[in-house]
């Protein structure tokens, strides 16, 4: 096993970069990277327009986040590999492409926990806003979506964590991401699957984890910086949150 | 200085308020009472459009409240409006909670902005609570907090939904207290509430409500000693004797 670390852990982790084009590990952190950077900007919109009391807003988003969740994310890498060049005319790159694929799929999840972060801060909190004079976008910029967030927090490390993994998806069109790369190894070494896949997991394991314990200790320092969700409990006497009467 | 002309509104068959007619003058303090589900929630709220209503119209110092093409947001920036439940933001300190407006809106600079929140803190008993967060807060200083906010924009009309009725019985005189400041100052305050002893030694009127509409506008010292519609009259006993609809 350490043999086979001291002779393919460079090709592990970037490919044949810089005599190929970049593999690995390293195609692996950056396509889950800007596909998460890519995606937010979106889930958020579509959260907001799921929000919306505006209807030719909120239908076709619904629409959209009820089709991408109801298909698998193979099918819309698919879609977006076969499907995609024969719109634009141009041949997609496999990184393009898995990014597309993956921000698509991202953006409607992300959408979802948005709506769900939204719709869980208490109406009131809205109707404050609204009292003090706010109009509709800084009542959500100032007073909703920070709070918002907060209870997103868990949500989006699973969809982050979620993503890091969905990248392997990538092997089927031929992206040379960590999986590919391990496999390559593999037919290389032919006699040694089982050390392979165990590195190829454990590789996998450490990004998650490492990803979930960092919003774990993200997500108690918010709460250490301001006691508020103590105060949103149900029924304490300094609850903020009960409907009005 | 709010004029409600034939006013309407409707949940679904439910007519939550009708027909209501009234004038609240500059500088009167009007209490609105009445058993629970008689619109009088309903009726504050539609003065800062957080209710719509039917038909009818809502007049604040001539302007059609709830007229197409009015500028709600400048129009509730001028209303101070608090809540049963405080609704302070938990996400930002006492002190941010109170300047959020002025910043967001009423384009104060920070400075500024800030100094007249420690005012107001001030003037609600609370200065040294600035920089805590609202869930350090008990339900009474919360409530302060919340009336201090409502001022920030310097708004001449204040009104108050049910704003001791999630309190601890301990602290709702220290909220009545700060309302009876604000009275003292000639500030324009319309009040729902059941709190009979504000509405005796404050309120210069009292409006009696039930299902949707003001069966009784008098004084408070006519209001509480001889109540003219039976409803009112039942209202009185049944707070005055909790125990006598059992007997």
């Amino acid at each position: 096993m350490l043999e086979l670390i001291q002779t393919y852990w460079l090709y592990f982790l970037v490919g044949q970069y810089p005599d190929g084009p970049l593999g690995g590990v390293a195609v692996t952190v950056l396509l889950a990277a800007l596909a998460l950077m890519l995606a937010m900007p979106i889930g958020l919109l579509l959260g907001l327009a799921r929000t919306s009391t505006v209807a030719a807003l909120r239908r076709p988003v619904s629409a959209l986040v009820y089709l991408v969740r109801g298909i698998p994310l193979l099918l819309v890498v698919f879609w977006t590999y076969f499907f995609l060049p024969t719109v634009t005319g141009v041949k997609t790159g496999q990184f393009t492409t898995m990014l597309i694929a993956l921000v698509v799929f991202d953006g409607v999840y992300l959408a979802e926990i948005v709506r769900a972060g939204i719709q869980s801060v208490p109406r009131g909190q809205y109707e404050a806003a609204r009292a003090l004079g706010l109009d509709h976008r800084r009542a959500m910029a100032r007073v909703i979506l920070p709070q918002a967030l907060r209870s997103m927090l868990p949500s989006l490390v699973n969809q982050f964590v979620s993503t890091i993994k969905a990248t392997s998806l990538g092997y089927i069109i031929g992206l040379t991401e960590t999986s590919f790369i391990a496999t390559q190894i593999n037919s290389q070494v032919f006699t040694k699957p089982a050390q392979v896949y165990l590195l190829l997991s454990l590789t996998y394991f450490v990004l998650c984890f490492g990803l979930s314990r960092f919003a774990f200790m993200l997500e108690r320092r918010l709460a250490r910086r301001d006691l508020p969700r103590v105060a949103r409990s149900p029924g304490s006497p300094t609850a903020s949150t009960a409907p009005t009467a | 200085m709010i004029q409600f002309n034939n006013v309407n509104k409707w949940y679904g068959e439910y007519h939550a308020l009708a027909d209501i007619t009234e004038t609240i003058a500059k500088g009167e303090v009007v209490v609105v009472c009445g058993p629970s589900g008689s619109g009088k929630s309903t009726l504050i709220r539609t003065i800062n459009r957080l209710e719509d209503i039917a038909s009818g119209t809502i007049t604040l110092d001539g302007e059609d409240i709830h007229g197409r093409g009015v500028d709600v947001n400048r129009l509730r920036s001028r209303i101070g409006f608090v809540f049963q439940q405080f609704n302070l933001f938990p996400h930002l300190t006492v002190l941010d909670n109170c300047t959020l407006a002025p910043l967001a809106i009423g384009g104060a600079r920070p400075a500024q902005a800030h100094q007249k929140a420690m005012q107001l803190l001030d003037r609600v008993g609370l200065a040294h609570k600035a920089n805590a967060w609202p869930s350090e807060l008990s339900g009474g200083q919360q409530q302060r907090v919340a009336i201090a906010r409502a001022l920030a924009m310097e708004p001449p009309l204040m009104l108050f939904d049910e704003p001791t009725s999630a309190l601890d019985p301990e602290m709702v005189g220290e909220v009545l207290l700060v309302m009876r400041d604000l009275v003292r100052d000639g500030m324009t305050l319309v009040v729902v509430t059941h709190e009979m002893g504000f509405a005796r030694d404050v309120a210069h009127r009292v409006l009696f409500m039930d299902q949707g509409r003001i069966l009784e506008r008098a004084e408070p010292h006519e209001f509480f000693n001889h109540p003219q519609h039976p409803r009112a009259k039942q209202f009185l006993a049944d707070i005055r004797t909790p125990f006598a609809q059992a007997a």
